[in-house]
C-alpha cells in the first residue's frame, strides 16, 4: 500500500500538471470565442493573442498596471496586493497541479465551467491561488474578498485593455468601472466555480478530498474490502430434520447450529421444547430427538424466535453475542456494542394432558 | 408551526416499558401465552394461559367455541391458574380474536411453530 500509493501520486500529479496547461491553454483560447459573446468585446478582439500570453506576461502587464494604478488612487491597494500575488503567481502554477491530483474530474468540471465563464474568472482562480499563498494577507483578503473579486475583475480588464488600448485608458477606466459590477454580478458564480479550483491548487487539502482519494486508492489496492463493505448477512445452516418412526423427528444437526450462535445446547432444546410443548433427548451422535412430528420449516421457525429472543442484540441487531447466567438469572452481553441486558428465563408454561394418563408418569 | 425539537418523543417507545420487561424476569403472568401441543396424528390442542382477571374464562370459552367451530376445555392448574384449552390449531384466530375484542397486541404471546 503504501509503496504503491507514492508511485500513484507523481504519475497523477505529472497528468493533472499536463492536464492543467491543456486546461489553461485551451481556456485561454477559448476565452477568445467566449469574451466577445459576454462583455469585453474591444478588449478580447484587440487582445485575442496577449490573452494567450496572459498567463506568462502577466508580470509585464501588472507592471504596467502599477504605472496606471499610480494615476488611480482607487487602486491603490490593489496593486500592493497584485505585487505580492505575482510572486507567488509561479508557484501558484505549479503547486496547483499536485493537490488538484486528489480528483481530477472535479478539476475537469472547474475547468469546463471555467470554459463557460468569462476569461476573467480563470484570472480570478490564479490570483487566488496567489492570495492563499501569501499567508498575511490571506485573512484579510478573505475579509476583503468580495471587494478584492471587483478589484481582480477590474485589473483584468485593465490588463487586457491597457496592453492593447494605452490610449484609450480613460475610456477603460469608465469600462472598468462598469465592469466590476456586471462581474460582480457574475461574482458569485466565479467565486463559486473559483472556489473549488481555489482549494485545489492551495497547498492544504481538503478533508474529503483526501477522504475520497484515499477510498479510491484503497479500494483500487484490494477490492476484496468492496465486498466485505458490503455487510454480510449472519446466515446459519437451515436444520435438518428426519422422521425416526412414525411419531419421533430427529434435528441432526442441532450441536452445529448451536455453535454457530455461541450458545449452550441445553439451553436451545430447552427452548425448542418449551416452545413446541414436546419432550426429547439428545442420542449419542449428537442429534436430538423430538417428540411428535415436525418439519423443517417449524423447526427454523422456532430457532429464528429464539435467535430474535436470545442471540440478536436488542440494540445493535448484531448477533455476535455471549449468554451468561448471574444469580439464576441470564444476561445477554453484546460483542459489538457492549449492552448488556437480561433476557428473559425459558419457561415451559402449561403443558396439557395428551395421550393415555396411564403411560403419564406425573398423571 | 411547531418546533419539532420541543415534541415530547419517546426515544424508547417501540422498547416496551424496561420496568415490565424486568417484572416479566419475575412474574410470569405478564403475557397472555398461546401454545400449541401436538397430539397423535396431524391433531392439536391449543392452550390459552395467562388470562387477566378481568375476563370471564367461561364466557370467552364459550365465545371461542362459537366463533371457531371447536369444542374445548377449561383446565385449572395448580401452577397456571385457569387454562382454556381448545382443539385444533386455533393460535391465529385466537390472536385475532383478542385483539379485536379490545386486548392489546404487546401483551398476547403466540408460542409454537
Amino acid at each position: 500500500m503504501a509503496s504503491e500509493e507514492p508511485l500513484f501520486d507523481p504519475s497523477l500529479k505529472k497528468k493533472k500538471k499536463k492536464t492543467v496547461v491543456i486546461v489553461e491553454d485551451p481556456l485561454a483560447a477559448d476565452a477568445d470565442p467566449t469574451k466577445p459573446a459576454p462583455e469585453t468585446i474591444d478588449n478580447t478582439t484587440v487582445s485575442g493573442e496577449k490573452v494567450d500570453l496572459g498567463p506568462t506576461t502577466a508580470h509585464e502587464l501588472l507592471k504596467e498596471k502599477k504605472e496606471k494604478d499610480e494615476s488611480l488612487a482607487m487602486f491603490g491597494e490593489f496593486k500592493k496586493k497584485k505585487k505580492k500575488k505575482e510572486i507567488p503567481m509561479d508557484f501558484g502554477d505549479d503547486s496547483s497541479p499536485a493537490p488538484a491530483a486528489a480528483s481530477e474530474a472535479p478539476v475537469e468540471g472547474a475547468t469546463i465551467t471555467a470554459d463557460d465563464l468569462d476569461f476573467s474568472d480563470m484570472k480570478k482562480k490564479k490570483k487566488s491561488s496567489k492570495k492563499k499563498a501569501d499567508l498575511e494577507a490571506f485573512e484579510k483578503e478573505l475579509n476583503d474578498s468580495k471587494a478584492k473579486s471587483k478589484g481582480d475583475g477590474e485589473d483584468d480588464d485593465e490588463e487586457e485593455g491597457e496592453v492593447d488600448t494605452s490610449h484609450l485608458d480613460n475610456i477603460d477606466e469608465a469600462e472598468l468601472g462598469d465592469d466590476p459590477f456586471a462581474q460582480s454580478g457574475e461574482a458569485p458564480v466565479g467565486l463559486d466555480a473559483g472556489n473549488e479550483p481555489w482549494l485545489k491548487s492551495d497547498r492544504d487539502y481538503t478533508y474529503p478530498e483526501l477522504l475520497t482519494r484515499f477510498y479510491a486508492s484503497l479500494h483500487a489496492a484490494n477490492p476484496s474490502l468492496l465486498s466485505s463493505a458490503s455487510k454480510k448477512r449472519y446466515t446459519i445452516a437451515p436444520p435438518q430434520l428426519f422422521r425416526e418412526g412414525n411419531k419421533k423427528s430427529i434435528f441432526a444437526n442441532v450441536t452445529e447450529i448451536c455453535k454457530k450462535m455461541h450458545r449452550q445446547p441445553e439451553h436451545v432444546i430447552q427452548f425448542l421444547f418449551a416452545e413446541m410443548g414436546t419432550t426429547g433427548s439428545v442420542d449419542g451422535a449428537g442429534r436430538l430427538v423430538i417428540k411428535g412430528r415436525f418439519q423443517q420449516k417449524q423447526i427454523e421457525n422456532v430457532l429464528r424466535r429464539y435467535m430474535v429472543e436470545y442471540v440478536t442484540c436488542k440494540t445493535c441487531k448484531s448477533p455476535d453475542t455471549l449468554l451468561t447466567k448471574e444469580n439464576r438469572i441470564f444476561f445477554m452481553a453484546c460483542e459489538s456494542c457492549g449492552s448488556r441486558r437480561s433476557v428473559n428465563a425459558i419457561k415451559s408454561g402449561f403443558q396439557a394432558q395428551v395421550g393415555k394418563r396411564s403411560k403419564n408418569k406425573t398423571g | 408551526m411547531s418546533v419539532q425539537n420541543l415534541n415530547t418523543y419517546d426515544p424508547f417507545a417501540d422498547e416496551g416499558d424496561p420496568l415490565g420487561d424486568s417484572k416479566d424476569v419475575n412474574s410470569p403472568n405478564d403475557y397472555i401465552h398461546i401454545r400449541i401441543q401436538q397430539r397423535n396424528g396431524r391433531k392439536t390442542l391449543t392452550t390459552l394461559q395467562g388470562l387477566p382477571k378481568q375476563y370471564d374464562p367461561k364466557k370467552l370459552l364459550k365465545a371461542f367455541k362459537k366463533e371457531f367451530a371447536c369444542n374445548g376445555t377449561l383446565v385449572d392448574d395448580e401452577k397456571m391458574g385457569q387454562v382454556i384449552q381448545l382443539q385444533g390449531d386455533q393460535r391465529a384466530k385466537i390472536n385475532s380474536f383478542l385483539v379485536e375484542n379490545g386486548m392489546e397486541k404487546s401483551t398476547i404471546k403466540v408460542h409454537g411453530f
